[in-house]
Parts: structure tokens; C-alpha cells; sequence
């Protein structure tokens, strides 16, 4: 999908929900991106160690280890602490966002949510990691 | 004699005679007078002494039956020393038996130390004259005087014929005769003497001048002391003397009877004796004084233990005499019966309040009572005693010292019952017997009327306290079921925030998909799509959209029943806020032609309040203006009012406007006046609801005026917490 020497930016999409993940998989790869995805909290930190993502996209309400714990302990293995994580979520009230803000997520974004405007989300966080220059996908 | 020549005496010892004849006849008349040869003796040497200067003298006569010489009278020399004179006349070398054998008087200076033999004479060591008695004619007389004072010169003639003279009235006499009457004499006296020294009281006889004739061993004791006593001894001696002497001045008239204080010499006690003193003829013309002394020390001292003993006696019974006066006064003073009854159940004591109780009144003041009151009285009274009687009677039977029992006695005078608490004691000796019982009664009625009383306050107490225990019971019971109402409310509520939260959650997971899959259609994401299937996918789209919207309101308004919206407060420009908003609403104005105006009064301040609530407020309020003003155009007029305090925000419109019977439901939930017109508009009908609720949180408030068909203006009044206002 990318005519560079280096390869596009991987988004891990986290979601339970079947629709949910593929919304934004299709979309985001429609996109230029290269996407992986995880139905639960476990799932989502064995890819990371994994697959090592560029950026995740991960929904709270999760069967098992549910997206605010997934987080936490990513965001404490110093190996996976650096990647951006967005907490993508069907939850409005502020105390789940604050939750999520607390565990280690870099931003919140509620559903229902166009998928464009997830997209703008994702670029922006990829372009703020350190050392990291503008960069924009190939469009298809 | 040869043998005078080898004495040491003086060579010439007889002197020229002084006195006159008359002077020497009274001499012969009463020797001759005298039968008795020892008063002859007496007389002489008294006579001696008078006129011939004489001032000791011994007179000592022969006895031919022992061969001895020995001592008859004396004159100035204790009669003891003048009896103890005994002189052996075989002895023919003693001075005084060769002074006996010559004619002539002899003189001897200090005796004790004539040689070649010293010896001892009645006269002791001073010096003397021994002068024969009798004529020259005889060999040896019948005695021998030894004279002394009449200086140191000769023997007077006159000495020397007064002792010729008794010598020969006394060989007169007859020798022989003399010695025997001599001897029974001697016999008598020293009986009597014996007699005298058995007895213990101290006896003396005394002559005229107080001098110690005679003195038994008891009164030796007191009245002599020889050099060999101890100095306090002999001083007791002195002072018993002298204390002696002066009593005796009152004795001479007559037999008298008197006290003397005198001293023990042995151990210095002060004994007390019982002087009689009688006067006595010691010889013609001259008395002397017999002392018996009766030691009355030991009787005085029982007087007076009796007398002590005595005047105790009298003060304790003084003391138990005031004691009783006492106990009385405090046993009248009580005004409760007091009753003391003998071991046989009488009484025997009782105050006054006891005797109103107990005792007939006739009895005290006189009359018998006897009318037909004093008997009824009397039977009361009858009646008492014997209540009492059985109530003490019964105390006796019992074994301990007290006892508390109640009776009923009757008052003599109203004949009323009185209940009476008795409490009794027994009075017990030493020896454990029983000598009186004490009770004390003490009037009941008033403490049972007062317990009745407390019964009844007590039981109006209780009903009270029970009352007040059901009502606590009551109130208790309501706050428990309001606080457990209150919790149900609280549950509820929390369970429909939670509810309304998950509704919220489980609505917009599908509505993502929705919005989600439109949009990819739309993108063209899954292929091209035709013009007329954009346009049905852009209807699912805003209905999506619409859907959200409503949701988002929903939650909001849970949000802020549940107080869980909170006010964040912060100082803001308002000019700006509404420059924010305006820059936002700017793509609806632009749909539309109608002209809308911004109207900001000068003197506007800084607010200090939640700046995301007011955004969402005035850009609610203006959506709606815009959004139902079909033409014309909507106005935003921002107001300082400093006299209230408040900050208004009124957005005007010319728009369809609110019939006046929707004015007061307007700010209900899903209540809009015109639904087709507003569905259509793509209102919730939740926007007025929530923001007349935000301006509530505020501290504000939304008023509104319209009229159908004219337009509207919703106008928002904030507090204006400013510091430059």
C-alpha cells in the first residue's frame, strides 16, 4: 500500500464488539494505514509485545482484562510505555474519561465517532511522539 | 591525911563567909523542917545557888550497905548524870574518896587531866570544889558536895558552913533510915521511869524555864540529839525544840489540849501530834508541865481521805444530779415520745409528748376527768398503754438491742389513729443486765400521706415517661422509615443515573456502527455510490446525528439531577464568550438570511462563573433563534444591571414566536410548541429543559417573553461577581 522504503504506521484496534473493530480497521487501512486488531484486554497487550504497534486504539468495556488495565500495565512495561494509546469508548460521563486519562491514556475519544475524525485523532498523537516528523500516509 | 599532900590542890580553899545570919537561919528553919533526907539535899544546894553563887552542884551521900558513894540530887546537872554517879569508897587512891576522907574542901582545875589518875565526875571538866558534909569531929561524913561557880578563889566559909549544917541534919535523920527510904525511892522512880519509857507516845515532863526534866525514849527521839547525830538530824531537833517550847507558854494555866506540827528527825517527815499537857507540882512553889504527845499523823491523813473522799462524793452526785437535769431538758425538748420502761414493762420515764399520749390529762392539772370526755379519753389512753405494753413486751423476748416495729395509737383528745414508727433500744449494764428499754415513737402520717402522694406522682411519672417512650418509639420509627426512604430515593436515583448511563452506553455502540458504516459509504470506502444513494445515505446520517444529539441531552440532564455536573468557577470576559460562540454558529447564519446583530454594553465586567455552562446556554438559546426564525432577525444583547447585580443576556428573535398557554411548559422536557415545525428543525426538546437547569446551577435564571406569530426573546441573568463592579 505504500510505495516509501518505510513502512506505514501500525494501529492496533482494540474493540470487543465485531462492527466496532471493523468500522475503523477498514477504514484506517482504507486510509494508508497498516492495521492489527484484539477482541480483549489480553489480547491487546500480547499483540503489543507482539506486533510492537506505532499507536492503539482501545475500547474500555472489554471482556477479562478490560481497557483501563490493559492500559495501565502497558503503560507501565517500560518496553510498551511509549506508544500512544486512544481510549475509544461508548461511555459519555466524564468520570470514565478521567478514569481512562488517569490510567495512562493519551486521549479520550467518545462513540459513536467518524471515522475521519478518529483518523485526524490518530495523525495528530503520531505526529506529537518524539523525534517523529510530519508524516502523512499514502492516500489510496 | 598523908595522902591530900600529894594532890595537886590548892593551898588554901576556904574563904571568909558573906552572908548574913538571917540569910543562914532560913537554911536551919527549913532543914529543919524538912523530914526527908533528899529534899534536904534539894534545899540546901537551892539555897547554895541563891546565895552563895553557886551554879552546879552535885550532892552524893554514902551508902554503908554497898560501901559506895553515889549520887543523890543535882542542881543544874541532868538527874540521869546525878543518878549515874557512883563512886566505890574501898577505892581510897580516887581524889574524890581521899577528898571525902579529909575535913578540909579541896579544889580540882580539869579534872580529866589530874595525875596520877584522871576520872570522870558529874560535873564534867570544868573546875570544881569537893567539899565534905558534916562536922570535923566526925572521920567521914555522910556525903560529899561538888560545887561549882562560885568562881576559882577558896570555898567560902559560908559554903563550908552550909554543908556542915547538912551534914549534920542529915546524920539527924539517921543514916540508915535515909538510905532505905532512899532506895524504895529510887525503886518507885525508876518503876515509874520504865513505866514511862514503855509507853511509845513520846512523854516529857518540863519545869518552869521549858527545861527537859523527863523524857521517855519516844520523846528523846524527837527532842535530844547526841554530837554523834548527822547535822539535819540535829537541826530537826532544834526546830522540834523551839516549836515544842512555844506551845507549852499556853499549857500553865491548866490542862490543855493542842496540835503541834513537828518534824521526824530520822526520816524528816512532818508528823502532826496531839498535845496534852497537864501542869504538875514538881515541888513546893515550883511547876513543872507533864507533855504527852499523840502521833495523830496517820488519823489526820484518814480525815482527810475521808473528808476528800466525801467532798467527790458530793460532786458526782452534784454532776449526776446536773446530768439528769439535762437529760431531762433534752428529753422535753424532743418533740417526739420518748418512753423509758423498767425491766418489768412499766414506765418509768416519759416527755411530754409521750405523756399526751400516754398519761390522763385530769392527773396532771388536778382533776380526775371523770366526765363523760375524760372517760372516753381514758379509754384511749388504756388503750395506747396497752399497745405499747404488748409492743415492748415483745421486744423482751427478742434477743437483739434494738428493735423497729410499727403500732397504731390513738390520740386521746380526737381519738384519730396515728401510725407510729417505734424504735427501741435496751439499755444494758455492764454485767449484762438489763436495766431499761428506750423507744422513741415517731409519727407516721404525714410520711405515709406523702407516700401516697409520691405514689401517685410517681405513677403520673411513669404514665408520662411512657407516653413520651411511645412517642420517641413513633418518632423513631418515622425518621426510620423517611431515612429509609430517603436511601430508596437515593437508590433510585443513582439506579436511574446508572441506568440512563448504560442506556447512553448501549445506544451509542450501535449508533457508532450506524454513523460508522454511513460514513464509509459515504467515503466511498466500499466503492462509488450514485447520487440518489448518497442523498438516502446522508437522511440515515442526520437522523444518526439527531439520535446523538438526543442522548448527549438525556445524559446531560441525568448528569445534573445527579449533581454530577459540578460548577467550575472562573473569571470571564462575556465579550468573548460570545465572540466563541458566534464564531461557531457562524455556518448555520450562513444558511440562513437572517441578519443577526450583537449588541454589548460598554461597562460590562468580568464574571466569575462556569464558562463552558454559559457557552452552552447562550449557544442553546441562540440554535433555537436560529433555528425558528424563519425571517428577519435575531439580536444578542448583552445588560449590566448594577442596581440588582446581574449580568442579562437576551437573544431576540423575529421568529414564529409561543402561544401564551405553552409559555409556562415550554422549559419541560420534550415539550415544544410546535413538534411537527421543531422535528423538522432537528430540535431534542430536551435544550430549554437543560438550560434552565444550567442557569439554576449558576445561581441564574432564564425569563422569556413572546408572542405567537411575533417572535421570542429568552433572556439569561447571571450574578455578576465581579470585583470592579
Amino acid at each position: 500500500m505504500t510505495s516509501d522504503n518505510k513502512p506505514a504506521p501500525l494501529v492496533l484496534v482494540v474493540d470487543d464488539v465485531d462492527h466496532g473493530r471493523e468500522i475503523f480497521a477498514e477504514y484506517l487501512e482504507f486510509r494508508g494505514f497498516r492495521v492489527a486488531t484484539a477482541a480483549d484486554g489480553l489480547e491487546a497487550i500480547e499483540k503489543t509485545h507482539e506486533l510492537r504497534p506505532d499507536i492503539i486504539l482501545m475500547d474500555l468495556s472489554l471482556p477479562g482484562i478490560d481497557g483501563w488495565e490493559a492500559t495501565r500495565r502497558l503503560k507501565q512495561d517500560p518496553s510498551t510505555q511509549d506508544i500512544p494509546i486512544i481510549a475509544l469508548t461508548a461511555h459519555a460521563l466524564a468520570s470514565a474519561h478521567d478514569k481512562a486519562r488517569a490510567v495512562g491514556c493519551n486521549s479520550v475519544v467518545t462513540k459513536p465517532c467518524l471515522p475521519k475524525d478518529l483518523e485526524q485523532e490518530v495523525r495528530r498523537l503520531l505526529a506529537a511522539r518524539p523525534g517523529e516528523a510530519p508524516e502523512e500516509p499514502a492516500q489510496p | 591525911m598523908g595522902s591530900v599532900a600529894r594532890l595537886d590542890v590548892l593551898p588554901s580553899s576556904r574563904g571568909s563567909g558573906t552572908i548574913g545570919a538571917r540569910v543562914k537561919l532560913s537554911l536551919v528553919d527549913v532543914l529543919l523542917a524538912e523530914p526527908e533526907v533528899r529534899l534536904c539535899a534539894v534545899e540546901t544546894l537551892r539555897w547554895l545557888a541563891r546565895h552563895a553563887g553557886i551554879e552546879r552542884a552535885v550532892c552524893a551521900v554514902v551508902d554503908p550497905e554497898s560501901g559506895r558513894l553515889t549520887g543523890l540530887t543535882g542542881l543544874g546537872v541532868p538527874s540521869a548524870v546525878v543518878e549515874a554517879f557512883s563512886l566505890d569508897l574501898s577505892d581510897r587512891t580516887h581524889p574524890l574518896v581521899v577528898a571525902m576522907a579529909g575535913s578540909e574542901p579541896i579544889a580540882f582545875h580539869d579534872s580529866g587531866q589530874i595525875l596520877p589518875r584522871p576520872f570522870d565526875t558529874p560535873l564534867g571538866k570544868a573546875s570544881f570544889h569537893a567539899v565534905p558534909l558534916g562536922s570535923s569531929q566526925q572521920e567521914m561524913g555522910p556525903g560529899l558536895l561538888l560545887l561549882a561557880g562560885a568562881g576559882d578563889g577558896p570555898v567560902s566559909d559560908d559554903v563550908l558552913w552550909a554543908a556542915e549544917l547538912l551534914g549534920v541534919r542529915l546524920a539527924a535523920l539517921g543514916y540508915r533510915r535515909i538510905q532505905a527510904d532512899e532506895r524504895r525511892h529510887k525503886r518507885e522512880r525508876s518503876l515509874l521511869l520504865a513505866v514511862i519509857h514503855a509507853v511509845t507516845d513520846p512523854i516529857l515532863l518540863t519545869d518552869a524555864d521549858g527545861r527537859i526534866l523527863i523524857a521517855n525514849a519516844g520523846a528523846e527521839t524527837l527532842l535530844t540529839a547526841g554530837e554523834e547525830k548527822r547535822e539535819g538530824w540535829r537541826r530537826a531537833v532544834a526546830l522540834n525544840n523551839m516549836l515544842f517550847s512555844a506551845s507549852l507558854f499556853t499549857a500553865e494555866s491548866g490542862p490543855t489540849r493542842r496540835e503541834l506540827l513537828l518534824v521526824d528527825p530520822s526520816e524528816g517527815k512532818e508528823l502532826l501530834f496531839e498535845v496534852l499537857s497537864t501542869p504538875v507540882a514538881i515541888r513546893s512553889g515550883e511547876n513543872g508541865i507533864v507533855s504527852v504527845l499523840r502521833n495523830v499523823t496517820d488519823l489526820r491523813r484518814a480525815t482527810e481521805e475521808i473528808e476528800e473522799n466525801y467532798r467527790r462524793l458530793r460532786l458526782a452526785e452534784a454532776a449526776t444530779r446536773a446530768e439528769r437535769d439535762r437529760l431531762d431538758l433534752i428529753l422535753n425538748s424532743v418533740l417526739e415520745p420518748i418512753l423509758v420502761t423498767d425491766p418489768a414493762g412499766n414506765i418509768v420515764r416519759m416527755n411530754p409528748p409521750a405523756e399526751r399520749m400516754f398519761t390522763l390529762p385530769g392527773r396532771r392539772d388536778g382533776r380526775d376527768g371523770r366526765d363523760g370526755r375524760g372517760s372516753e379519753i381514758e379509754r384511749r389512753v388504756q388503750a395506747n398503754d396497752a399497745v405499747f405494753t404488748s409492743f415492748v413486751s415483745n421486744l423482751y423476748a427478742g434477743q437483739s438491742l434494738r428493735w423497729r416495729g410499727e403500732l397504731n395509737l390513738i390520740d386521746p383528745k380526737t381519738g384519730a389513729t396515728i401510725p407510729m414508727e417505734a424504735i427501741s433500744g435496751r439499755l444494758v449494764s455492764k454485767h449484762g443486765e438489763e436495766t431499761a428499754v428506750v423507744t422513741i415513737l415517731h409519727d407516721l402520717t404525714e410520711a405515709m400521706e406523702k407516700a401516697v402522694l409520691y405514689e401517685q406522682v410517681k405513677r403520673h411519672s411513669e404514665e408520662l415517661r411512657e407516653k413520651v417512650r411511645e412517642a420517641t418509639a413513633e418518632l423513631a420509627g418515622q425518621n426510620e422509615l423517611l431515612r429509609r426512604q430517603a436511601l430508596e430515593l437515593e437508590q433510585a436515583s443513582a439506579l436511574k443515573s446508572q441506568f440512563l448511563a448504560n442506556v447512553s452506553h448501549e445506544l451509542r455502540t450501535p449508533l457508532n456502527a450506524i454513523m460508522g458504516y454511513t460514513h464509509l459509504m459515504l467515503e466511498g470506502v466500499s466503492g462509488a455510490v450514485n447520487p440518489a444513494q448518497q442523498d438516502k445515505l446522508s437522511r440515515v446520517d442526520a437522523n444518526a446525528r439527531h439520535l446523538l444529539a438526543v442522548i448527549n441531552d438525556l445524559l446531560d440532564i441525568t448528569r445534573i439531577e445527579s449533581g454530577k455536573m459540578p460548577v467550575q468557577a472562573e473569571r470571564i470576559l462575556l465579550s468573548e464568550l460570545i465572540d466563541e460562540v458566534m464564531t461557531e454558529v457562524e455556518p448555520v447564519i450562513a444558511g440562513t438570511r437572517l441578519a443577526v446583530t450583537r449588541d454589548l454594553s460598554p461597562d460590562l465586567p468580568e464574571i466569575e462563573t462556569d464558562r463552558q455552562k454559559v457557552k452552552q446556554i447562550v449557544l442553546n438559546l441562540l440554535s433555537n433563534a436560529l433555528k425558528f426564525t424563519p425571517k428577519g432577525s435575531v439580536a444578542i444583547r448583552l445588560e449590566h444591571h448594577e442596581l440588582v447585580g446581574e449580568i442579562s443576556i437576551a437573544v431576540t428573535d423575529t421568529g414564529i414566536g409561543i402561544a401564551e398557554e405553552n409559555l409556562k411548559t415550554i422549559f419541560e422536557a420534550f415539550e415544544q410548541a410546535n413538534s411537527s415545525y421543531a422535528r423538522r428543525q432537528g430540535g431534542t426538546g430536551l435544550g430549554l429543559t437543560i438550560c434552565r437547569r444550567l442557569a439554576s446551577l449558576l445561581d441564574g435564571r432564564i425569563a422569556l417573553a413572546s408572542r405567537l406569530g411575533e417572535g421570542s426573546t429568552f433572556t439569561l441573568f447571571l450574578p455578576a461577581k465581579s470585583r470592579t463592579a
